[in-house]
């Protein structure tokens, strides 16, 4: 089962290697990982993405909040939430008139031209792990050049923030 | 980390210290009496200081690998933080195995690392190891020091980290300009660690549940281990267990916690524990599970543990709970605490526990079994449980004793009965041949009027065998009993089970004259070759107060230690003998 961590931790050398540690240590996989400062620049805050069920979950949740560094770990798939990636995807295309796809595709998922040079387009576009994967499915009949992909961000829904001392 | 974190500010005008002082009146804020260490290049500040002063002791062992055992060894007899300290490199990749040894058994020890200068660190220089990258999936945590402004929290915060919640091993990089770079001292009260608050106290709510199924049991069992020592709760695990007339078995680092000569106790459980211990275990309906951790040698065949059981775990570490079996009643806490709060509410109940009077019938057939029994001929080899029978006996079970690994530890385990906790200091988790001997030279450190027996074998001794020669310079007067049969006993006994008894590379030959090199390290040294005459010797040994003996025992090569549950196996699936 796919899990999203909402994880706030100690903005300090060694952190996330500590975090990235404890997966590796498991034999688990870190699906995809982003890791930013936060408002309070002491704290960075990690939103990751993993696989695993539930006694799997239960026992990564417990052990980083084992680890010194960490502060707050939040399971937001078990909490009304909600995710944005950001992708950025070059594409060549055989002729100039392939590009009004492009456009297409891009009102229907909200995706907008950041670069083009010829007929080589970067476009970028937000949006969930699945819409994401929609978008590309659209252009597959062109040459997909590269793909870069963020990995997801999460929030919960309504009033709750993740805050230093919020328990599972 | 913010020097404005530092509760109390420094004058301006206080007296600049150099790193290296600042290290030795951190360790005296500390109250830290003693240190096992060796010196090398990126240390050499902190032991010029260590020269200059008289408030900590410097033990200087033979091998880094000996200062982390000595340091636990401290810190398991006594409860306080033992601390170790190396040089860089190779100094801190020999204190490794200690440190990992102390994050298995969850001992509370400082590990202080010498460290490179900041200005070289990553560039492959002389004697560099990423000591903070290679001790990270082994320690509680670990910190690199900077600057020497951020000396005196990181030390601040290792002791309290080490100390409080589950115990472990924090390992604290000390570059060498650090040592150097002057600042006023100022000592921080608070270790400021918003995000490290562990969980004393138990839920009432999870407590009360607890209770009701004690209520409900008619085959209940105690099951507590080291954690119960940790938390220096072994007052309030006897009253538990006196209190609900329950059987009670240790693991093989809780042995003590509860009195081992007491009716109540069952022995030891797990891989080598006794028939009645494992088959209590295996049909019980309540098990109550304090300070353990549900490690494969104590449970077996997990699909198989305990199948009727209800299960409660009393523990301070949430991750250890359900993390190899799913328990019913969890209590996150102290032990202590929580069974002081059991106790409370048992106390105030009007209606008594159900009667367990069949369970124990039961439990008493089976311990007919006598299944740690073994059979001494005067006229045959000697017996390895015949040496640790007398032991037990001269020393009136009074002894600390430390051990190695093999089957000499299970055998130790199995019949030296510890009626206090603190007084079996053995490798666990980790199963580190070599622990036994430095272990020894830290306990006796901390305890320096008490009798301090190291049981080893052959094999296991010359891992550490060269802190013979500190035992020399600090007159340490331990009592080594070197069970010699001539094999890596634990490995020739698998492969007897499992392997068709072919002994690849589990026989012992060229060993040493121990006798003579025991002396050769200025101590005694006496060899044992017949039945007959164990008793006597070891009487003989046990008066030679002030010196380290070296009892060289020529045991029974083959002997094997029962009962055995195979792994895979389940606990009613014992092999007997
Ligand atoms: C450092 C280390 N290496 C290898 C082992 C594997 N091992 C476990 S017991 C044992 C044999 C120990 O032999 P000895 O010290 O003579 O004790 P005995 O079993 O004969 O009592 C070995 C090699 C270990 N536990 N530790």
């Amino acid at each position: 089962m796919r899990r999203i961590l909402a994880v706030l931790l100690e903005n300090e050398a060694g952190a996330l290697s500590r975090v990235a540690n404890l997966f590796s240590a498991r034999g688990i996989n870190i699906d995809s990982l982003a890791v930013t400062p936060t408002s309070d620049e002491t704290l960075s805050r990690m939103t990751l993405v993993t696989y695993g069920d539930d006694r799997i979950l239960e026992q990564i949740t417990k052990q980083l909040h084992k680890l010194v560094d960490v502060v707050t770990v939040m399971d937001l798939t078990a909490k009304e939430h909600m995710e944005r990636e950001l992708a950025l995807i070059k594409v060549r295309f055989e002729n100039a008139e392939d590009v009004d796809e492009l456009q297409q595709v891009n009102k229907v998922y909200g995706g907008r031209i950041a670069d083009a040079n010829e007929l080589c387009y970067t476009s970028e576009v937000v949006g969930t792990s699945g819409e994401i994967e929609d978008y590309i499915t659209a252009l597959s009949a062109h040459e997909i050049v590269e793909v870069v992909r963020s990995g997801p961000l999460g929030i919960r829904r309504g009033e709750k923030a993740l805050e230093i001392g919020h328990h599972l | 980390m913010s020097t404005e974190l530092l509760s109390s500010q420094p004058d301006s005008d206080t007296e600049l210290l150099t790193g290296a002082e600042i290290f030795i009146r951190c360790l005296v804020e500390e109250r830290v009496s003693t240190v096992f260490g060796y010196p090398g290049g990126a240390v050499l500040h902190i032991y010029d200081e260590l020269h200059k002063q008289r408030e900590v002791d410097h033990i200087l062992v033979r091998h880094e690998q000996g200062a982390t055992h000595a340091a636990e060894g401290y810190a398991k007899s006594t409860g306080k933080v033992g601390v170790a300290l190396v040089t860089s490199g190779p100094g801190a990749t020999n204190a490794v195995t200690g440190i990992a040894d102390a994050y298995m058994d969850s001992v509370p020890i400082v590990v202080f690392t010498g460290q490179v200068r900041t200005a070289l660190i990553g560039n492959d220089a002389f004697q560099e190891v990423d000591t903070v990258g290679i001790t990270r999936p082994c320690v509680k945590h670990n910190i690199l020091v900077k600057t020497v402004e951020e000396m005196p929290l990181a030390i601040r915060r290792a002791f309290h980290i080490a100390s409080t919640g589950r115990p472990g091993p924090v390992v604290v990089d000390l570059p060498k300009d650090v040592t150097e770079q002057k600042m006023p001292f100022a000592y921080p009260e608070n270790p400021h660690l918003r995000s490290y608050q562990p969980t004393t106290v138990g839920h009432a709510g999870q407590i009360k549940r607890a209770i009701k199924l004690l209520e409900k049991a008619e085959r209940p069992i105690i099951y507590s281990g080291g954690g119960v020592i940790s938390s220096n709760a072994h007052e309030e695990l006897t009253e538990f267990t006196r209190l609900t007339g329950f059987p009670i078995t240790n693991t093989l680092m809780g042995l003590g916690a509860f009195p081992g000569t007491d009716p109540q106790f069952v022995q030891m459980l797990g891989m080598h524990g006794s028939y009645e211990a494992n088959m209590a275990m295996h049909h019980s309906d309540t098990l109550i599970a304090v300070g353990a951790r549900f490690d494969d040698r104590i449970t077996g065949n997990l699909e198989k543990f305990c199948p009727y059981a209800k299960v409660i775990h009393i523990d301070i570490d949430p991750s250890s709970i359900s993390k190899n079996f799913p328990v019913h009643v969890p209590v996150v806490g102290d032990a202590k605490h929580v069974l002081r709060a059991m106790i409370d509410d048992l106390k105030q109940r009007e209606r008594a526990l159900p009667d367990i009077s069949a369970w124990w019938d039961q439990i008493h057939e089976w311990a007919k079994k006598d299944s740690f029994a073994y059979k001494q001929e005067m006229d045959a080899d000697i017996k390895p449980q015949y040496v640790l029978d007398a032991l037990y006996r001269l020393t009136e079970g009074e002894a600390f004793v430390t051990s190695d690994v093999g089957q000499h530890q299970m055998w130790v385990a199995q019949l030296y009965k510890f009626n206090k906790p603190r007084r079996w200091i053995n490798s666990g988790g980790l199963g580190t041949m070599g622990f036994g001997l430095p272990a020894a030279m830290g306990v006796q450190l901390a305890h320096p009027d008490s009798l301090v027996c190291c049981v080893t074998g052959e094999a296991s001794i010359q891992m550490c065998i060269q802190e013979l020669s500190t035992c020399r310079q600090y007159g340490l007067p331990i009592k080594v009993i070197n069970l010699n049969n001539r094999y890596m006993g634990m490995v020739r006994q698998w492969q007897d089970f499992f392997y068709d008894s072919r002994y690849a590379m589990s026989y012992m030959e060229a060993l040493p004259d121990f006798v003579k090199l025991a002396e050769s390290y200025g101590h005694v040294g006496v060899k044992v070759e017949q039945a007959k005459d164990v008793e006597p010797t070891l009487k003989e040994v046990l008066a030679m107060k002030d010196r380290l003996v070296f009892v060289d025992v020529v045991t029974d090569p083959r002997e094997n230690v029962f009962p055995m549950i195979a792994p895979g196996a389940a606990h009613n699936e014992m092999i007997l003998s």
